[in-house]
């Protein structure tokens, strides 16, 4: 039920986008007014939430040891599992956030008879997940050509790498593939994966649901449905948006309004999701912190003033013990009362 | 409640209907009741450890009185609910682990099988992310927008009685062991999530006896044993006895005594019980071998902190200890023994909490010269360290075939492996006093499985579940001992001491545990030794 939610969310965008743009005078409330409200929304949003996150301290040193720490010289020293200097936190972070590096190291168990329980290497999850964040990233960087006049050379180049099997006309993008079999991909893991699909929320789903449609309505519009699509138009309003004098010139077939509504929605919905991973993965404590809390003393802003139960206490309760058994003492017995 | 039989059990792991097994509950999670019942939950703590707790300067506990998990009625006190919702916001603002580890989980499922508790029950909320997801679910409800506005559709639901006993009943299946930690991409941390949720239920007055009884002792007698001062002192001193009658050399040892270089604290249970027995008569052999100016402590004579296990306020209160007495006694440093979540607490914990210790000095090693640069502030070594450094620099003789009795696996224990990397320095040591090999490599290292009883969950009335959640690394002795005749599984830990114990009396009763620095007692050649032969190394009975 949760999937299906997700896939009648997004349907119901599709329609209000397709419907809403062909009404004379809306095409501006697509294709302005609403880029630049869900802009706002997620820098505003995401710079909310990266905040929000920061104005908590981090207490304690809690980071996670995945390999051995800094210690004697002969002990060798892992220094992207435990990293004891700031470059190699950012050794450790940059391989985390770019190659996924943890997901890299999943195993899945079976229980069989005996009991025995095997563990054996699963990089399905990275790979799919691999797969389906490069392909986006590049999608986005692809899309600066939109943005940027003249068009920086890179963005040539890449697109040229992009496309570089030459397959169709215009030539297919294998990011474009990429995002489509990435939301497939995790999407059906969702519903097969046992685990997951217990855990899974319509949060979950929503998301990729979302993507997937994005990436459609991109290629439908790029391969296949042509009509009132011009891309100098396109550029234009796009040029338009990040100069801040939009227009719009002629009409513009209703394909690119979903297109462009559906990412906005996915703009505005960013901040408020699970989406935010990507800013989280920077601030996560048990990653970016130095192993070297013995070494140099970690500060807790709100350290509470609390005493140990004293000494003098404990020797008050257990001082004749003490004295019979030989335990050195700070205060010697009271002279009994009864000596005179 | 008995705990079930061996194949009854091996069994139901593998066909009990269970997610790990294969069957896919048809309710949602959160249409799923808890239910208590006897052998499913450690029982509540009692009053009066409450009570005590509650008048200590620095603590709260408050709603101390008599409660079972299995009446319908848990007694909560007045606005229970306001008390856990302001206590979480509380929290929110203090840690931004826990604020992170909320918002940014995408349930990708990375964790799910990673757990000892899930493989063990197959129950389908002991998935870490599902541990989680009872509190963010209280969360989204109460503190994110679209929890407000679209409510249970979001994952969202209201903070109700049911809510709390399911708190209460995962929050105890839990070891803050990390090791989901290590395989999630945002390395999002359960332990810290059932640190919350375990200080969360403190507040409304509901715990569990095998933690707060320890803690209290700890505070008060200064062990969790509730050892008072000339009991400990006899119960070392029974162990020099040992030493001295199985070697021929007498340990010289003292008490709280003021100048001595060293203060040496280790978990009260290494002069309790065995095997941890065995452990302790290894530090007082080496410690006299090399002629070490140490002294132990009445007062400070707990390495544990079931303060962890509590709530952080607990946790430094009973920490505080340690610099105390060093600063009373005037030693230089301080050497910690073999313990896993008293290291966490010393190398993550202390010298935050109780720092700086201007009073102490750097260590260094009387006998080597070394300096322990990475304690340079806590002045805190771990007892791996200091002995794979007099190794390193030849200070001791060994005759491995004094432990010929041995072959050895090594278990890093949750804390030294993951939240200290201590992971070689024990396996240095071995190579030079015991023929050992390693468990297969997804239950070592940072991947090592936990004794399945940690965090203060070494309690007799929920042994099935133990046995369950200690199957992962059950398994992996077991798989060593049929392939390379492993008798002994060693490892740097009391409570592994006391709960492998149990855990391979059941899986795997051919196999015992020892702590490293037994081993290395039993291999070492003391000078001016007189020793028959010891066919079991310390444990020979004379």
């Amino acid at each position: 039920m949760k999937y299906a939610f997700s896939f009648l969310a997004v349907i119901a965008l599709v329609l209000i986008a397709g419907l809403g743009s062909q009404i004379p005078g809306m095409p501006y409330l697509f294709g302005v007014a609403l880029p630049y409200l869900a802009i706002m929304i997620f820098l505003g949003g995401s710079v909310y939430r990266v905040v929000q996150w920061a104005k908590s301290p981090v207490p304690f040193p809690i980071q996670t040891t995945c390999g051995q720490g800094k210690s004697l010289d002969f002990i060798k020293h892992n220094k992207l599992e435990a990293p004891d200097t700031t470059a190699e936190v950012v050794a450790r972070m940059f391989l985390e956030v770019v190659t996924f590096r943890s997901l890299f190291r999943n195993t899945k168990s079976e229980i069989y008879d005996g009991p025995q329980i095997t563990y054996e290497s699963s990089k399905w999850l990275w790979l799919f997940a691999l797969i389906f964040h490069y392909s986006f990233l590049l999608i986005v960087v692809r899309h600066m050509r939109l943005f940027l006049d003249p068009i920086p050379a890179w963005i040539g180049w890449l697109e040229y790498g992009d496309g570089l099997f030459q397959v169709g006309a215009p030539t297919w993008y294998m990011t474009d593939i990429g995002l489509l079999l990435g939301c497939v991909l995790l999407f059906s893991r969702r519903l097969i994966t046992r685990h997951v699909r217990f855990i899974s929320l319509m949060n979950d789903y929503f998301p990729l649901v979302l993507i997937f449609t994005i990436a459609l309505t991109g290629i439908l519009m790029r391969y296949f449905l042509r009509t009132d699509i011009d891309i100098v138009n396109i550029k234009q309003l796009a040029v338009g948006l990040v100069t801040f004098s939009p227009t719009i010139g002629v009409k513009i077939g209703a394909i690119f309004y979903i297109h462009l509504f559906l990412v906005c929605a996915l703009l505005a919905y960013f901040p408020f999701s699970k989406l935010m991973h990507f800013a989280g993965v920077f601030l996560s404590p048990t990653r970016n912190l130095k192993n070297n809390s013995r070494a140099k003393r970690h500060i807790n802003p709100w350290n509470p003033e609390i005493k140990p139960h004293s000494y003098a206490g404990y020797e008050d309760e257990f001082r004749e013990f003490m004295v019979d058994a030989g335990i050195p003492v700070e205060k010697e017995l009271a002279p009994a009362k009864d000596a005179e | 409640m008995a705990v079930p039989k061996l194949e009854q059990l091996s069994k139901s792991v593998v066909q009990g209907p269970s997610l790990a097994t294969g069957a896919i509950p048809t309710m949602d999670w959160m249409d799923i009741p808890v239910v208590f019942k006897p052998g499913n939950y450690a029982y509540p703590a009692k009053a009066d450890k409450v009570a005590y707790l509650n008048s200590q300067p620095g603590l709260y506990f408050p709603n101390s009185r008599e409660w079972s998990p299995e009446d319908e009625d848990w007694k909560l006190p007045e606005g229970w609910k306001e008390i856990i919702l302001k206590g979480l916001k509380e929290r929110l603002d203090k840690f931004r682990s826990l604020k992170i580890f909320m918002d940014c989980c995408v349930r990708c499922g990375a964790c799910a099988d990673k757990c000892h508790f899930f493989l063990g029950t197959g129950d389908p909320k002991n998935m870490p992310v599902m541990r989680a997801e009872l509190l963010r679910s209280v969360y989204r409800n109460d503190f994110t927008l679209a929890g407000r506005i679209l409510g249970k559709m979001a994952g969202a639901r209201e903070m109700t009685a049911s809510v709390l006993k399911e708190w209460f009943m995962y929050s105890y299946q839990c070891t803050e062991c990390r090791r989901c930690s290590v395989f999630c991409p945002y390395g999002i941390d359960t332990a810290e999530v059932t640190m919350m949720l375990r200080e969360l239920l403190h507040l409304v007055g509901v715990g569990i006896n095998w933690i707060l009884e320890p803690a209290s002792n700890s505070n008060r007698t200064g062990n969790h044993m509730g050892l008072q001062p000339h009991t400990f002192k006899d119960n070392v001193e029974f162990l020099v006895d040992d030493v001295e009658s199985l070697t021929g050399v007498r340990p010289n040892i003292s008490f709280n005594r003021k100048g001595a270089e060293i203060l040496f604290i280790t978990p009260s249970a290494d002069v309790f019980a065995e095997p941890g027995l065995y452990t302790a008569m290894g530090y007082l052999a080496l410690f006299e071998e090399i002629g070490l100016d140490y002294t132990w402590s009445t007062y400070a004579s707990e390495g544990g902190n079931f303060g962890l296990f509590t709530n952080n306020e607990t946790m430094k209160k009973l920490n505080a200890k340690m610099y105390a007495e060093a600063k009373r006694l005037g030693v230089k440093y301080i050497i910690g023994g073999e313990c896993g979540h008293m290291w966490r607490v010393l190398h993550q914990y202390m010298d935050t909490m109780n720092g700086p210790a201007d009073f102490l000095e750097k260590p260094v090693s009387p006998i080597t010269g070394t300096v322990f640069e990475n304690a340079a502030s806590t002045k805190m070594v771990h007892i791996s360290e200091f002995t794979a450094d007099l190794i390193k620099h030849g200070k001791l003789k060994f005759d491995k075939s004094r432990n010929s009795h041995v072959k050895a696996t090594y278990h890093d224990s949750c804390n030294t492996a993951r939240a200290m990397g201590l992971m070689d320095e024990p396996r240095y040591i071995l190579d030079h006093v015991v023929d050992w090999v390693e468990m297969p490599e997804n239950t070592i290292r940072e991947q090592t499985f936990c004794c399945g009883s940690g965090t203060g969950l070494n309690t007799d009335e929920i042994m099935e579940l133990r046995m369950r959640s200690g199957l992962p690394r059950a398994n992996a002795v077991k798989y060593v001992h049929e392939k390379h005749d492993v008798n002994m599984l060693s490892c740097v830990c009391a409570i592994d001491r006391a709960t492998l114990t149990s855990l391979m009396n059941y899986w795997n009763p051919e196999v015992g545990v020892c702590g490293v620095t037994e081993l290395v007692a039993n291999a070492l050649v003391l000078k001016n030794e007189n020793r028959g032969e010891l066919d079991e190394g310390l444990r020979t009975l004379l």
